[in-house]
């Protein structure tokens, strides 16, 4: 590296040496009461040592110092990183610089750019630099940095010692330049296409070869190593990104060394160990970096591969001279990247200017996302697995350029590497940094499933992050709930509502409240009753309901609840569940409904009400329009809306007017209030889709017309499309069918798009519309009877997994088909259409107001 | 909410049968809504009818022999005293009870909140 020195010349470290010249009165005044402030030279003006200037400044430094910089490029402060991008023309030079010669006069830093630091005298506190200036400091930083590796060759410079025209190093904003020069200098003859010759397959040199690529010239990159970026990936994903590397058009040779320039006066090829000579014009090399440690070396530093420094980045055996970046040796460590160069720089600057002394740089813990060559690629810690018990998670798809592999130890992320996809990269790296626990699904690391069961880093959200998002509850809301006394899930989210709206939070709650409790979260006996107030889990409680002949709510709770008290929580649990196994034996008990389910509609917050009529299909008529038209008009209902269920909500109506508008529309309910059965969408099918394979909206209007208004643990969405496009989104429904070529039919279940999104499992793919009725319904019988209160199926089928609902549903593995299909005969034997109640009210005042006198907030009327 | 000297009189809600078992019924009484609770034992609670929290109609709420359950957002709420359990601001309680012709009469005073 050569060194170039200041074109100013300043005799004297009062005037500035920008380009300016321009002399600092400021500074002069301050040469009269030298007491006043240290002296801080800093040696470097690279990435690590103007950053560390910063961290300083922000900490007061200015009051403290008088700051002195050299710098040996004749610039201000450059991003290094930002030098492919350069050398690629998609940034300017201009645009990379980082603090500007004007930044450093603002900050009163003396910089001496271009000059370098040829001698420190420990004892005497003097810098001596290339330009004859003598420097005395009362604290030193040196920042020198890294300079590119030459690795032994023959013909790399001219007999007079200069490296031969033609061969550049990738390392400085002057490098890039040179390069840029050189790759355009003889685009004037195009008789001959021209070749570079990169040596070094790492990450610079892929961004060497991405960049010259771009001024036209093909490349070749040869690389010592067995496989390319061998530093951060192993020998499958460094295979991988060899395929997209020369997918670009680069040349790849591995495992072989440049043993030769060739060419007398300029570059005219290399020379290769066991292969044949490739020819060039130029060659670039970019075989990994060297500290820059000269100077400490010559100056009496410790020196070990770099300068060893200790936790507060203090060289060793120095009270007065500190060092940053990739200079430095820490524990062992000499890094090459920019991360661990901003930690230790904040922790310099904490011991120089006294801000904090307890601070300490304990090592980084190194986790890089680049872009190389247009492949991005991501690695943080091992490559692969180490030990026998280490847990390796691999994905491969070498068509696509991805790759990811996952080490785990411990139940804790050691190592991952991403190529060609890093969407996960963010989760993961801080799975990395911060040890968070994994989920037990480990492919879920990788790709996003969509399932709830993803696991979230509660740890690192906010506290004021919005956990509960239907009841506005914080992160710090739950935490402060728990240091309160709440050592359990349900008393959290009893006490602050949270996962009290539409649920769809209640496993991050859990995480938020487990990791509150620190381990002391006591187990929630009640986590697995299927209602809060009896102490039964599904199952139990079911044999137990049948055990004693139990027909009502009130007597469940008189046989089952302790001291027969009965719960107002459990009541809509207990009440859908009962009508589920007794259908018309059940003894129905209105007040153990909700109010939805006693008067049969969606009750809306100014305490009125909706009202959808069924539209089997979505599947309406001129009659059905003009009805549901002279009712909305003769009752003033103030919003019509079309329901994503492809039904018409009438919205805003009066519990007292309920009997009535059902009188006039004289239509069957449409369930848009239960926890039922409620729609099935279709698309148009095909007696006029011109895609249209199979008779989607007849087995939809079938469908519903079989299963309408059924009980089950939470509500069901179904659909039928009549073709793979899947126009009625299908693949997203609780039960979804897709008509396929040949007369076939797929079933999907477990599929959502609401609070969660999930594409269902194929449950089986069937010749005939009766056989998916049965499977449907044999489905839904086996969910009614399994999933938990409120369970949708898009986390019920992933908790007892597609294949075992396959097995039961489809196979028959357990022999209960037949049982599955007479209890949902039973239920559907019993459907009574509710709005029939209009005409003889079940309870007294059933459709009497409950609305308060005051004024309410009203709903928007458009 | 707070109640005037003169309201003490009590107020005949007429039958008890207006109120269906274990449900709640909104009555206007000298301009305040009640809801007027008929448990399952029999016996009758009375609590303002507006949920403090979004305005919720407390007499569609699910009730037990403890509490009742606001149906717009499920707080609730103490039937003997109008306290919230989950931490909303507390409902008013009035007294009520069945007289011997089985109608339900309500005193307007304010019960005790609290404990």
């Amino acid at each position: 590296m050569t060194s170039i020195l200041d074109r100013d010349q300043p005799k004297s470290q009062h005037r500035h040496p920008g380009r300016q010249g321009r002399p600092q009165p400021k500074q002069q005044a301050r040469q009269g009461k030298p007491a006043a402030r240290r002296r801080l030279v800093v040696i470097g003006n690279g990435m690590a040592g103007a950053r560390a200037v910063e961290e300083i400044l922000a900490r007061g430094g200015a009051e403290q110092f008088t700051i002195t910089m050299f710098g040996d490029e004749p610039y201000g402060n450059y991003n290094r990183i930002m030098l492919s991008h350069v050398l690629a023309g998609e940034e300017n030079d201009a645009d990379i610089f980082l603090n500007s010669l004007h930044w450093y006069q603002d900050n009163n830093i003396t910089l001496h750019a271009g000059v370098r630091v040829e001698r420190i005298d420990r004892f005497t506190k003097y810098v001596f630099a290339s330009n004859g200036h003598v420097v005395p400091y009362d604290v030193l930083i040196i920042a020198t940095g890294s300079q590119s590796f030459m690795p032994p060759m023959d013909g790399l410079y001219t007999p007079s010692g200069s490296v031969k025209p033609g061969v550049f190093t990738f390392r400085t904003i002057d490098d890039t330049r040179n390069m840029v020069r050189h790759a355009r200098l003889e685009d004037h003859l195009p008789e001959r296409q021209r070749r570079a010759v990169v040596i070094g397959g790492g990450l610079l040199g892929l961004e060497a070869a991405r960049g010259l690529q771009s001024h036209g010239i093909d490349v070749d990159v040869v690389h010592s190593g067995g496989h390319l970026m061998n530093a951060q990936l192993g020998p499958d994903g460094g295979a991988i990104l060899r395929r997209s590397v020369e997918a670009l058009g680069i040349t790849v040779h591995t495992g072989s060394r440049t043993t030769a320039v060739l060419g007398t006066d300029k570059v005219t090829g290399v020379r290769l160990r066991d292969q044949p000579d490739i020819g060039c014009d130029m060659v670039v090399v970019a075989a990994g970096i060297r500290p820059n440690v000269d100077l400490a070396v010559l100056s009496g530093l410790h020196v070990e591969r770099a300068i060893v420094v200790d936790d507060q980045l203090r060289v060793v055996d120095e009270d007065d001279i500190y060092a940053v970046g990739e200079c430095v040796q820490h524990r062992g460590e000499v890094y090459g990247l920019v991360a661990p160069l901003w930690e230790q720089a904040a922790v310099l600057a904490d011991h120089v200017t006294g801000a904090d002394t307890s601070s300490a740089y304990l090592g980084s813990r190194i986790a890089t996302k680049l872009k190389v060559a247009g492949v991005e690629v991501a690695s943080m810690g091992l490559k692969g697995p180490e030990r026998a018990t280490d847990e390796h998670i691999v994905f491969s798809e070498p068509s696509r350029g991805v790759f990811k592999s996952i080490v785990i130890r411990d139940n804790k992320m050691v190592g991952a590497t991403l190529l060609g996809d890093s969407r996960k990269v963010a989760y993961l790296t801080q799975a990395f940094d911060k040890g968070l626990p994994l989920p037990e699904e480990r492919i879920s690391l990788m790709f996003d499933l969509g399932t709830p069961g993803e696991e979230q880093g509660v740890a690192e959200l906010d506290d004021d992050a919005q956990v509960c998002n239907c009841n506005g509850v914080s992160k710090k809301s739950l935490v402060d709930a728990v240091k309160g006394g709440c050592n359990t899930v349900a008393g959290a989210m009893d006490a602050t509502r949270a996962g009290k709206g539409c649920g769809s939070c209640k496993l991050l709650v859990k995480q938020v409240v487990e990791w509150a409790a620190d381990g002391a979260v006591e187990e929630d006996p009640a986590a697995s009753y299927y209602v809060p107030g009896i102490p039964l889990d599904k199952p139990s409680l079911m044999a137990a309901i049948r055990k004693q002949g139990l027909r009502s709510v009130s007597q469940v709770f008189a046989a089952l609840a302790p001291g027969s008290v009965e719960d107002a929580k459990s009541k809509m649990g207990l009440a859908s569940l009962m009508k589920m196994m007794l259908a018309d034996r059940y003894i129905d008990e209105r007040d153990a409904r909700f109010i939805n389910d006693r008067v049969h509609a969606n009750i809306q917050r100014d305490g009125t009400f909706s009202v959808v009529p069924q539209m089997k299909g979505g599947v309406t008529s001129v009659q059905q329009l003009r009805r549901i038209a002279d009712v909305a008009e003769k009752h003033n209902i103030p919003l019509i809306k079309l329901t994503g269920g492809q039904r018409i909500d009438l919205l805003g109506v009066p519990k007292e007017d309920l009997p009535q508008v059902w009188a006039d529309l004289d239509m069957p309910s449409g369930y848009a209030y239960g926890k039922s059965f409620r729609t099935v969408k279709t698309c148009v099918g095909k007696d006029f889709c011109r895609y249209g394979t199979g008779d989607s909206t007849k087995l939809g209007i079938e469908i519903e017309s079989r299963f309408q208004g059924i009980e089950s643990p939470a509500k069901l969405k179904l659909a039928v499309s009549g073709c793979p496009r899947n126009c009625a989104e299908s693949l997203v429904k609780d039960v979804g069918v897709v008509a396929v070529e040949g007369g076939r039919w797929e079933i999907y279940v477990g599929g959502a798009a609401g609070a969660h999104i999930r594409k269902g499992d194929l449950l089986a793919t069937v010749d005939d519309p009766e056989q998916v009725k049965v499977l449907a319904g044999r489905f839904m019988q086996y969910y009614r009877e399994n999933a938990n209160w409120l369970e949708r199926t898009y986390a019920f089928v992933p908790r007892v997994g597609i294949e075992h609902i396959h097995a039961v549903v489809v196979d028959d593995a357990e022999g209960i088909a037949a049982d599955l299909d007479a209890a949902m005969q039973a239920s559907v034997d019993s459907y009574v259409d509710p709005w029939t109640e209009r005409d003889d009210p079940l309870t007294p005042g059933q459709f009497r107001t409950s609305l308060p006198l005051t004024v309410l907030p009203q709903v928007p009327v458009r | 909410m707070s109640a005037h000297p003169k309201r003490e009189l009590p107020h005949n809600l007429g039958s008890v049968d207006q109120v269906p078992v274990g449900e709640g019924r909104a009555f206007g009484v000298e301009g305040e809504q009640v809801a007027v609770f008929r448990l399952r034992d029999g016996s009758l609670r009375a609590l303002s009818a507006v949920c403090p929290h979004k305005g919720g109609p407390i007499a569609d709420g699910t009730i037990d022999q403890q509490v009742v359950m606001c149906p717009l957002h499920q707080n609730a709420f103490e039937l003997d005293t109008g306290c919230s359990t989950t931490g909303a601001e507390p409902l008013q309680a009035y007294n009520v009870e069945i007289d011997a012709e089985r109608n339900i009469i309500l005193q307007m005073t304010e019960r005790s909140v609290g404990n």
